[in-house]
């Protein structure tokens, strides 16, 4: 016998007293969100403060500022190397003066990523209630290393179209078969005393340019 | 006795030398205090908490009920997905399938011997490392909390925060001791500042991440509908080893199966308040099975039984199987807190331990024999429990085991007793809330016929307040 035919087998010995009546529906009497999911700008002051109570950086601006703005954050730093997921809009970098742009062309290595300085990448949408993006690995979000290995990560959500009030709002917008990366401030540990520390692995930096349409 | 720390004494003997231990307990009560007090008003937040509770709870019992058919299932949608599924029956069928999917990998020797991974309780409960170890592969933890136990050969002590027993000046000892030995070192000039140790971590284990070939890990959710894997994490040890390397290894309880991608809905809420206090844990990876170009190459399911049919079979115990490894019944117990992790002899400690690893691993050692006791019957924990479960029901429950297969004649007397009790709510609300104003004057041993029971024991102090009214007060 199979471990699978052992297992399978133990399970329904297991549940042989399983009476076969009609289990009743499952009760899903909570909300679909707690947040005002049809008032738009109360959506995004609410993503605003989520995101920043959870420490990453958020700043807002127009479609037009927003390769302005871009540039500004990345010369703040003082990145030198900036990789781009496939599919970001090149308008999006072309306030960026003396900077080194590496597209990724599925080229770009976790090593050559660790030497760059910041990743700039689109999402696929943000939760308002939890202050989470998503990043599913769509255009303009690249593969899950790129927003991953270096330290610096600015992050363009698009308002109101991709701000969505909750967790149960995301899931029916979101593809199961595309692997998908869920970022709710940047990386953090208590583990020593509990003090919150930020940045073990993942980005230390994590600025969100909110982006009204 | 699968997965019981060798040579662990009972749970009293355990709990006592842990009691007696200062920096332990300050460090725990440190602990749960202030995770139980964030988690109150992470919860508060949602009006609808207790219908999330419900959801929670009956999408896991009817998994549970037919777990059989969602288990085929969710085989079949992660094979579809160009994911390969593995079945362990127990600890050493599954330690023997990782050790030979390690071995099948890569083509230079360093593939072969290495590989990192993310914290995942069912892989320390059939002992991984130990058997990966044996086999002359070394299994690197990546998740902060677990590098220090590591480093420091030492165990976890908590669900959420495994070092919680460590303070910073322990651990920047031990970063400046081992991490030579390991890897890179500690810088030179390590100070006991919680952002300079994590630092140090991330140089550490970075090298590693860019290293590995191999990664293995556990799961929170898998869905059966879509075949994908749920990761909740906050560092980002987790992604870098679910995206890094090229084969990744997940070793999942079959308990872990939500039948469908919407059910995520409720878990993804449930857990991070639960868990954590957070609205949201940093950082949550969802795959299912491979993406060409995207992550790794080669995916790995080992589905783990190892004594989960049994607590299955057990129809007050089954409920177990609900939990969903957040550790808020931990915060709030008050035998925890004085005992620590340590004296749960396994991996699954705290109050969901004490009626967790006797329906695994069965009654037969004194540790699994006493755990049905650690327990002073309180109820704080099922009150907390995301997915309502009734521990201190399933506890009595076993301890009826324990006595019919001729436990301690006294134990059997304590069994009737918190019966009696628990049967009578008031009386029990009664008896904490007199307790608290009387605590003061309370021994540390019992007088009379109770002292034999209190020769291995101490009496817990009594909580100021009734955890029911600090609740009642707290959620209002
Ligand atoms: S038993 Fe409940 S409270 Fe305890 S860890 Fe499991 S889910 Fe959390």
């Amino acid at each position: 016998m199979t471990s699978r035919e052992l297992i399978l087998g133990r399970i329904r010995a297991a549940l042989g007293d399983a009476d076969e009546v009609a289990e009743p529906p499952l009760p899903r009497g909570y909300l679909s969100a707690h947040a005002p999911a049809e008032d738009p700008v109360a959506l995004l002051d609410l993503l605003h403060r989520n995101l920043a109570d959870y420490r990453a950086l958020v700043h807002r601006c127009t479609e037009a500022e927003l390769p302005d703005r871009i540039a500004e954050l990345l010369a703040a730093r003082s990145s030198r190397t900036v990789a781009l997921p496939a599919g970001l809009p090149a308008s999006w970098l072309s306030g960026v003066g003396d900077v080194e742009l590496l597209p990724d062309d599925g080229s770009l290595t976790a090593a050559r990523l660790d030497a760059v300085d910041s990743v700039v990448t689109g999402c696929a949408l943000a939760i308002a209630e939890t202050g989470t993006i998503v990043l599913d690995a769509g255009p303009g979000q690249g593969r899950r290393l790129l927003s991953l290995v270096p330290d610096h990560h600015v992050c363009v959500v698009r308002a109101p179209e991709q701000v969505v009030a909750s967790v149960p709002l995301a899931l029916p917008r979101l593809d199961p078969a595309r692997p998908q990366t869920w970022i709710s401030g940047p990386s953090a540990t208590s583990d020593i005393e509990l003090d919150r520390v930020e940045g073990v692995h993942g980005p230390r930096t994590l600025e969100v340019l909110l982006v009204k349409s | 006795m699968n997965g019981t720390f060798l040579g662990m004494p009972a749970f009293p003997q355990a709990a006592a030398r842990a009691v007696r231990d200062g920096q332990l307990r300050a460090n725990l009560r440190h602990a749960t205090h202030t995770i139980r007090d964030k988690r109150a008003r992470a919860v508060a937040e949602l009006p609808d908490w207790a219908e999330l509770r419900a959801a929670g709870k009956a999408i896991k019992d009817h998994t549970l009920r037919h777990l059989d058919r969602y288990l085929v299932q969710l085989e079949e949608s992660v094979t579809a997905a160009g994911g390969t599924v593995h079945w362990a029956a127990d600890a050493e069928e599954a330690n023997r399938i990782v050790a030979g999917l390690i071995r099948a990998t890569g083509d230079s020797d360093i593939e072969k011997r290495e590989v990192v991974k993310v914290k995942s309780m069912a892989t320390q409960e059939i002992g991984l490392n130990e058997a990966l170890a044996a086999e002359g592969i070394t299994a690197y933890e990546t998740d902060l909390a677990e590098l220090i136990v590591q480093l420091g050969d030492d165990r976890p002590s908590h669900i959420l925060v495994p070092a919680i027993h460590r303070n910073r000046a322990e651990i920047r000892e031990i970063f400046a001791d081992r991490m030579a030995a390991w890897g890179r070192p500690a810088p030179e000039s390590l100070t006991d500042s919680p952002a300079e140790l994590a630092e140090a971590a991330r140089l550490h284990l970075r090298e590693k991440f860019l290293r590995a070939r191999v990664a293995v890990s556990g799961a929170n959710f898998m869905v059966a509908e879509t075949g994908t894997l749920v990761v909740v994490e906050s560092e980002g040890n987790g992604r870098m080893c679910l995206t890094l390397p090229r084969t990744l290894i997940s070793v999942v309880g079959i308990e872990k199966v939500v039948p469908t991608w919407r059910d995520l809905e409720v878990f993804l809420q449930l857990l991070p308040r639960s868990s954590t206090a957070e609205r949201m844990n940093p950082y949550t990876s969802l795959w299912t099975g491979t993406t060409e170009d995207d992550g790794p190459s080669e995916f790995h399911l080992v589905l783990l039984d190892n004594g989960r049919t049994a607590a299955l079979a057990d129809q007050v115990g089954r409920q177990a199987l609900r939990c969903i490894r957040c550790s808020a019944c931990l915060n709030v117990c008050p035998v925890y807190e004085r005992a620590g992790g340590h004296a749960y002899g396994s991996v699954y400690p705290g109050p969901i331990g004490a009626i967790l690893n006797p329906q695994l691993r069965g009654t037969s050692s004194p540790v699994d024999a006493s755990l049905p006791y650690a327990s002073s019957l309180c109820g704080a924990c099922y009150e907390v429990c995301p997915v309502a479960i009734d521990i201190p029901e399933v506890l009595v429950h076993l301890r009826e085991r324990v006595a019919e297969q001729g436990g301690h004649p006294l134990e059997r007397a304590a069994m009737a007793a918190a019966g009696y009790v628990l049967d009578h709510p008031a009386a029990l609300a009664a008896a904490e809330r007199l307790a608290g104003r009387t605590r003061a004057l309370h021994p540390r041993r019992l007088p009379g016929p109770g002292r034999a029971w209190t020769d291995s024991r101490d009496l817990p102090e009594v909580p100021a307040e009734p955890f029911r009214d600090w609740w009642r007060r707290n959620r209002a």
